[in-house]
């Protein structure tokens, strides 16, 4: 039930349950309001359980499936190959969840590990050659932010452009060959460990830490949600949805570099196909979490429990031998599954 | 009663435990190709299977949707969680590998590169058994169009790029056999042709060597698109008597040619031989018969005498395996 005054209203109770800080119309005096829901049914129907029974899911029919898979360390090892994605997918939440998508992470992982290891190569100090890749990060997600915003293109078409762009210049800066010989303190982030958890998944962790209160708790990232739910009504409430956008965009070039970043460490080398079709991957985490693909809903837990899940699934199948064809299936099924489900608790809790 | 049979089961389980020990004790392997739905390592890993049937191994394979860098890695890390005792793979990536191979080494599991290296990063594996030794297939295909056209007359080499390393390291060879070699004296190298690999303009330039030569007597394509397109071209020209075309091709892309006798004969190595002393060389090292360092030598049934060579490269075949119309129908790759 909403409340009339504007033509298509904020949600009261938007997906993270919680009051929205800006627009909240007065209720009018004399309407009558559907009862609350209990509390249980606010906390248990939500996308994110439905992801962490998956999850729990997951977990039992891995250890079943076969005895080498229940073991932390092997988790968390299998996990680093999993968590630049992971972190990237943190940072496409909000810009899902603010109406856009951004599909060219991947490639602009790709294209600033190429400009780290090239400046690396051609001499500079190392600290230098991770500046560039950021400012080289910073550069593709302000190019991509000027033509969504400043052409007022769609980000579907903007990204799918530059998605091939990036990884056209990537290919054309480095070559068909890879690059490498990086010293030793930078190679090898996935097997420092810190409490016997590798760095990367620190990272993420971290990570979904300083993202999740950034949208839950601040101003801008309330604001994030009223973009993707009603651009226009935000723009009405004086949100200044243009510069949070571009925000997004901007973090997502920043962001993509620190992935590239890590994985030219993991790997110890660089080539234009880094990553290649991680942009799907990352995708999936961000929908497998139940953040709506038109924007409006989502939360950064529901990204979390996801990128395990795919962790999970994965190594699971991976460990037990399953041929890679039925691994396919078994994602795209799940994939299905939780749209799905996420529809579903989305209609119900329109009502 | 119910005690007794509380015992029997007991014992009867302690024997099953006994015996899955036992049938663990065997060395275990495990090949992760370059990307599933391959018929070149289809052959690869039949060869494996009847390997460890004969030499005693377990055996299994699984391998990532597509060949990119880093999709062998998940496999890797998996199989060392597995306990395999050998991995073998072939590897997509000549060095995004290394730190998972060193883990995987440091749990003591033996890494073997098969059918290509990781060069220049040779250190990251235990040993590579690759298919040839390729210092032989300039020489083996000159021979094997000299003995088409009777070691006399014009031949030319339609070639993949102008910048394949394979193929250019195979035409020097190639060269330098026809001349220094007096067998091959009468024979004259009219022409090398690129085809880039790409059927329709192999196809192309395999026209243009038969009208520009007339009295051209062979064709060497030393890679399989260029083969398959040079016999196409020779077998619609109607000059499958006068122009013999040979080089490197499958025996599935060929086998067409063969049967119809426009191409007589053509080489490659066996990838089923490749998989075949893998397998053999895996239980041997790893049951301590024989020690994985150069000059060290096994007798593998059906191949010969086999020797570990400088930097723990392994070649699989002396020389190509030539195809005809006898052999053709035993291979599916």
């Amino acid at each position: 039930m909403t409340p009339v005054g504007s033509p298509k209203p904020v949600d009261a109770l938007d997906s993270a349950g919680q009051q929205p800080t800006a627009t909240v119309s007065a209720p009018q005096s004399g309407r009558e309001f559907a009862p609350a829901r209990p509390i249980w049914q606010v906390l248990l129907i939500r996308p994110e359980t439905v992801t962490l029974a998956l999850l729990i899911g997951a977990i039992i029919v891995g250890s079943q499936l076969s005895r080498f898979f229940l073991d932390i360390s092997y988790i968390l090892e299998s996990s680093t190959l999993y968590s630049e994605y992971s972190i990237v997918a943190l940072m496409l939440t909000l810009v899902i969840i603010s109406g856009e998508i951004d599909l060219s992470p991947a490639s602009m992982m790709a294209l600033s590990a190429c400009v780290f290891a090239s400046v690396f190569q051609a001499g500079a100090p190392i600290w230098l050659a991770i500046l560039a890749s950021f400012a080289c990060g910073l550069a593709m997600g302000a190019f991509n932010a000027i033509l969504v915003i400043g052409f007022r293109l769609p980000s579907i078409i903007v990204t799918i452009g530059t998605l091939t762009l990036y990884r056209g210049l990537a290919q054309v800066l480095a070559g068909d060959r890879s690059i490498s010989h990086f010293p030793d303190w930078f190679v090898g982030i996935d097997y420092r460990e810190i409490l016997d958890v590798p760095v990367p998944v620190i990272l993420f962790t971290v990570a979904a830490i300083i993202v999740g209160l950034f949208l839950g708790m601040t101003i801008p990232g309330r604001q994030i949600y009223q973009i993707g739910t009603n651009e226009i009504a935000a723009r009405h409430a004086g949100i200044r949805v243009q510069r949070i956008k571009a925000g997004l965009f901007v973090g997502m070039g920043l962001v993509a570099s620190l992935a590239g970043l890590i994985t030219a460490s993991r790997l110890a080398s660089v080539r234009y196909d880094m990553a290649t079709g991680g942009e799907l991957q990352m995708v999936l985490m961000v929908m497998l979490g139940g953040t709506y693909i038109f924007g409006g809903r989502g939360t950064i837990l529901g990204t979390f429990l996801a990128s395990w899940l795919l962790v999970i699934i994965a190594t699971g199948m991976t460990v037990a031998n399953i041929v890679v064809t039925s691994q396919l299936i078994v994602m795209g099924v799940l994939l299905i599954t939780s749209i799905i489900a996420t529809n579903a608790i989305y209609a119900r809790s329109q009502r | 009663m119910l005690r007794k049979s509380l015992i029997a089961g007991l014992i009867a389980g302690t024997a099953l435990m006994a015996t899955t020990a036992l049938a663990a004790d065997k060395t275990s392997i495990v090949y992760i190709p370059k990307n599933t739905g391959n018929p070149y390592f289809d052959s690869l890993v039949q060869g494996f299977v009847d390997g460890c049937e004969k030499a005693g191994c377990t055996f299994t394979t699984a391998a990532p949707a597509t060949a990119e860098a880093t999709s062998q890695i998940p496999f890797i890390t998996a199989q060392t969680q597995r306990g395999v005792n050998v991995i073998a793979i072939s590897p997509n990536s000549p060095d995004a590998l290394d730190q998972v191979f060193d883990r995987a080494r440091a749990k003591g599991t033996l890494v073997f590169a098969v059918n290509g290296d990781i060069t220049g990063n040779t250190q990251h594996r235990d040993a590579a058994i690759l298919p040839v030794d390729f210092t032989k297939t300039g020489p083996g295909q000159v021979e094997l169009v000299g003995s088409m056209i009777g070691y006399e007359g014009e031949i030319a080499i339609l070639s993949a790029t102008t910048d394949a390393p394979d193929q250019n390291a195979w035409i020097k060879d190639m060269v330098a056999t026809l001349k220094s070699n007096p067998k091959y004296a009468k024979m004259t190298l009219v022409a090398t042709v690129y085809g880039d690999d790409e059927p329709q303009k192999s196809t192309t330039v395999a026209e243009a060597l038969l009208s520009k030569y007339p009295n051209l007597k062979g064709i060497i394509a030393p890679t399989t698109v260029g083969i398959a397109a040079a016999a196409q071209v020779v077998q619609s020209a109607g000059k499958a008597k006068t122009v013999h075309v040979t080089g490197l091709g499958t025996p599935n892309q060929m086998r067409p040619f063969i049967k119809d006798g426009t191409v007589s004969a053509f080489q490659l190595w066996s990838p089923y031989n490749e998989g075949l002393l893998s397998a053999y060389f895996a239980v041997a090292v790893k049951e301590g018969k024989i020690k994985n360092e150069p000059g060290a030598t096994l007798d593998v049934p059906g191949l010969g005498k086999v020797t570990v060579g400088p930097d723990h490269v392994i070649n699989t075949q002396a020389e190509l395996t030539t195809f005809n119309a006898a052999n053709i129908d035993k291979f599916n790759f």
